[in-house]
């Protein structure tokens, strides 16, 4: 079905940590696989998910009290704790303890056939999302066009405007 | 009897639907895909995807834990 004006999404996308890097691109894929048009306008921390080294990209325990801590292995009953509310935040403060999360986490993903982010990121811009980043704070955080992957667009709020005034579906992550 | 087959056992949300848009992004109209999959959300998943594309959902079965949807290419 051909793309119309009324097909197009936006989404705001604008959190940095591992975790959040998720819910943008699955949604923006997603909806050019299924017609839409999808742009993804990426401010502030949202930044580092267009960086070419994606790296940096961690998950915190700290202050995420929602986030369910299970081990990927190990036997059944192990498997079945949840630690996020058994271990104090002091505990995430030992060096090392951030990098441990974000390992088991990316475990935990790969077991269940979750897509890896720079996997999700390359399909979307296969399928043309278009990637804007906010040339504000690329040059407030200190960033260098050529830190991020190609195809990326850099413009300001106005922009995002202009791309979202046609559509219909607007998201802010 | 489908002209393509597309094996997605193993994969989650959203892969199962990206793979699908992909084969048949390859397909001429009219013509035939089958998709297996182990992942119990994209029953909704393949029929809010044709829905949504106008591709045509003829079939879905399950046969010991793998999901088989057959779609015609619009």
């Amino acid at each position: 079905m051909a793309n119309t004006d009324n097909n197009k999404m936006t989404i705001i996308a604008t959190k940095g940590t591992f975790d959040w890097a998720f819910p943008p691109f699955i949604i923006a894929s997603t909806g050019v696989a299924m017609d839409k048009e999808v742009t993804i306008f990426f401010t502030f921390y949202g930044l580092n998910l267009l960086l070419k080294d994606t790296s940096k990209l961690r998950v915190s325990p700290i202050g995420n009290p929602a986030m369910p801590m299970k081990m990927p292995f190990g036997p059944k009953w192990l498997q079945k704790i949840d630690f996020g509310p058994k271990l104090p935040n002091l505990f995430w403060q030992i060096p090392g303890t951030e990098w441990m999360a974000t390992f088991l986490m990316k475990k935990t993903m790969a077991k269940h056939g979750v897509a890896k982010m720079e996997e999700l990121r390359a399909m979307c811009q296969e399928f043309d999302v278009k990637f804007i980043a906010c040339e504000m704070t690329v040059e407030l955080f200190g960033y260098d066009k050529s830190d991020f992957v190609d195809g990326v667009e850099f413009a300001g709020a106005a922009k995002y405007f202009d791309e979202a005034a046609s559509g219909d579906h607007h998201l802010y992550m | 009897m489908a002209d393509e087959t597309l094996d997605a056992s193993g994969l989650n949300c959203p892969l199962p639907i990206l793979k699908t848009k992909k084969a048949l992004s390859k397909m001429d109209a009219g013509k035939i895909l089958d998709v297996i999959s182990t992942d119990a959300g994209s029953v909704k998943d393949i029929e809010a995807f044709c829905n949504q594309t106008g591709n045509k959902l003829i079939s879905t079965a399950e046969e010991g834990g793998k999901y088989i949807f057959t779609i015609e290419k619009a």
